[in-house]
């Protein structure tokens, strides 16, 4: 080998290396993103705890220039959106799931899954803004409602919104499900409908799973679509008749308040302290929802 | 009652209700599309707003939204692409890359409005960008990265082994082998993430709130440390914020800002079938 072709392998090599050593840290990057977000909100709204005592802070009345920091309306609210949301997005979700793989000719399911992402890509804030002008009044109009803006009419769009994830999350787990069972169910004389319910849709129960927990995560953190429909009335949404009335989120009241605190006051530092609140909760639903995927993989054994 | 009978009326239930998740998406559209259309004129497009935003048009928003996803593409397309490279072609499976995995998940699960929350501690107050474009476009490009890389990663996954081990054994280096094989064979795969992870960045508005948008900017921002309006902020003040609005200027930020995230995702779509079609292997 001359000198000169042994100057160029060792330059590729040394190319090679560093190329190599960036993708890594490319490769890590996410990570430290996640580290950073999690510092940030730490060192922004820690102080809010050794600022307020705990009996405010979990206390039921939030206004926040009179020194009332009780979350307990809001997460009330963040928790009672979401439910109604995943109630009514759960059978809408899995059903139509169940239509595009095991029932739907071909020339539906063309249509269905651009529309449905069509949907997944709308943005919150145009939903919001739809919801406002449209759905709005006619809840106030038609339901009776005192006012069109609330957690029914907020709950009715985030399901909407969270239904491309549970679809598309639900229409994996059917896949997934052996065609083996559907021949033994065929073959022992049930018909389409039996096996779909009694076989196909049972053995994939856990990949629905995470498509509602999944979907819950969406609507949890959902914040324009919120902002703009649910009134924003922080009050305890725990009467029977609070389906039809203002609430407010977590998310909305960081959005709608951050923009007028002073930085470093105690509101800004209890906003700070909703964030930490939400960036745990999502944390918690998609670590949930993750290790039951790593376990499907796991056992490998069955597909 | 016979179960063949039980049988078809689940199977019109099961249509009946894919009806009603898709009824309402066309409706959206549709009704945003027509009303939208009637406040549609060049000098809606092209002139800038007056008469405290009640009169004409969007220009400065339209710019301002497509500033933030150049900057965003700037930022999240070499973060991604090399993410995806490291976990698709050079990670291991071991604790670390689960721990990535993780990572992504997770980012992929956090709220929009605490990337605001992050965006405004990190970028706007602690590096002192102030509320600027660059502010922005680096806090939409940290939410876009896991879209890019979930899908990206997908296209670089279904290349045969072979194509590897072909190149390594014409003597290739492992970059050789990505760079001259595998990218432009996963390329519309790539192209097709990085649409996705940028449509939604486009239509995001609250990552943007604290540290980015203007709620109203007489000129065009001149730097990018400059503020910006943008069309989902603005979106937002005109139908809240601006008592009497018309009705047909708000119809029409609508429709503009449908049309660009909409366009975006058709034009993945067609990249990833496109493809499919087209592939050899």
């Amino acid at each position: 080998m001359n000198s000169r072709e042994d100057l160029r392998t060792r330059w590729l090599s040394w190319t090679e290396l560093a190329i190599e050593a960036l993708i890594r840290v490319l490769g890590f990057s996410t990570v430290g993103f996640v580290l950073l977000i999690f510092l940030f909100l730490l060192k922004e709204g820690v102080p809010v705890f050794f600022e307020v005592p705990l009996g405010n802070l979990f206390g039921t009345r939030w206004y926040p220039t009179f020194g009332y920091f009780g979350t307990t309306p809001l997460i009330l609210g963040s928790a009672v959106v979401t439910v109604v949301a995943v109630v009514i997005a759960l059978p809408l979700g899995v059903a139509t799931a169940v239509f595009v793989r095991e029932v739907a000719p071909s020339w539906a399911r063309e249509i269905l899954k651009p529309t449905i992402e069509t949907l997944a890509g709308i943005p919150s804030v145009v939903l919001g803004f739809f919801g406002m002008t449209i759905i709005a009044p006619m809840v106030h109009q038609y339901l009776g409602a005192p006012t069109g803006l609330t957690v029914f009419t907020g709950a009715l769009i985030l399901a909407y919104m969270a239904l491309p994830t549970i679809i598309s999350v639900a229409e994996d787990a059917l896949d997934a499900v052996p065609k083996s069972y559907r021949d033994a169910a065929l073959a022992m004389g049930a018909t389409q409908w039996q096996t779909i319910w009694r076989v196909v849709v049972p053995a994939a129960r856990s990949g629905i799973a995470v498509a509602v927990m999944l979907g819950m995560g969406r609507a949890i953190g959902e914040t324009m679509t919120v902002m703009m429909v649910t009134g924003n009335a922080a009050r305890i949404p725990l009467s029977l008749d609070s389906l039809f009335k203002p609430v407010r989120t977590m998310t909305a009241t960081i959005a709608a308040e951050m923009g007028e605190v002073a930085q470093g006051s105690v509101h800004y530092h209890a906003l700070f302290g909703l964030g930490i609140i939400l960036f745990f909760l999502t944390f918690l639903i998609n670590l949930l929802a993750a290790r039951s995927i790593f376990k499907k993989q796991r056992r490998g054994g069955l597909r | 009652m016979n179960r063949y009978l039980v049988q078809r009326l689940g199977f019109a239930l099961l249509t009946g209700v894919s009806l009603v998740v898709v009824i309402p998406v066309v409706l959206v559209v549709a009704v945003i599309l027509l009303k939208g259309f009637e406040a549609m004129s060049w000098v809606f497009i092209s002139s800038m707003p007056h008469d405290g935003m009640k009169a004409g048009g969007i220009f400065p928003a339209i710019v301002g939204t497509l500033l933030l996803t150049f900057g965003t593409a700037l930022v999240s397309i070499p973060i991604g692409v090399g993410g995806t490279i490291y976990l698709a072609e050079y990670a291991r499976d071991t604790w670390l890359t689960r721990c990535i995995r993780l990572a992504i998940v997770n980012l992929a699960g956090i709220p929009s409005i605490v990337y605001g929350l992050f965006g405004l501690g990190l970028f706007v107050l602690f590096l002192k960008m102030g509320t600027s474009i660059v502010a922005g476009s680096l806090t939409l490009a940290i939410m876009t990265l896991p879209v890019i890389i979930s899908t990206a990663e997908e296209a670089l996954r279904v290349v045969p082994m072979e194509f590897r081990t072909v190149s390594a054994s014409l003597g290739g280096t492992r970059w050789q082998g990505i760079r001259n094989i595998i990218l432009p064979q996963a390329f519309p795969g790539i192209i097709t993430g990085i649409l996705l992870g940028l449509l939604r960045a486009a239509g995001e508005t609250a990552p943007i709130l604290f540290t980015v948008a203007a709620f109203y900017l007489p000129r065009l921002p001149q730097s990018p440390f400059d503020q910006t309006m943008s069309l989902p902020y603005h979106l937002f003040v005109v139908s809240t914020q601006v008592p009497g609005m018309p009705e047909e200027m708000q119809y029409g930020t609508a429709l503009v800002l449908l049309a660009l995230v909409l366009s975006m995702n058709v034009a993945a779509t067609v990249v990833r079938s496109y493809f499919r079609r087209r592939r050899q292997w």
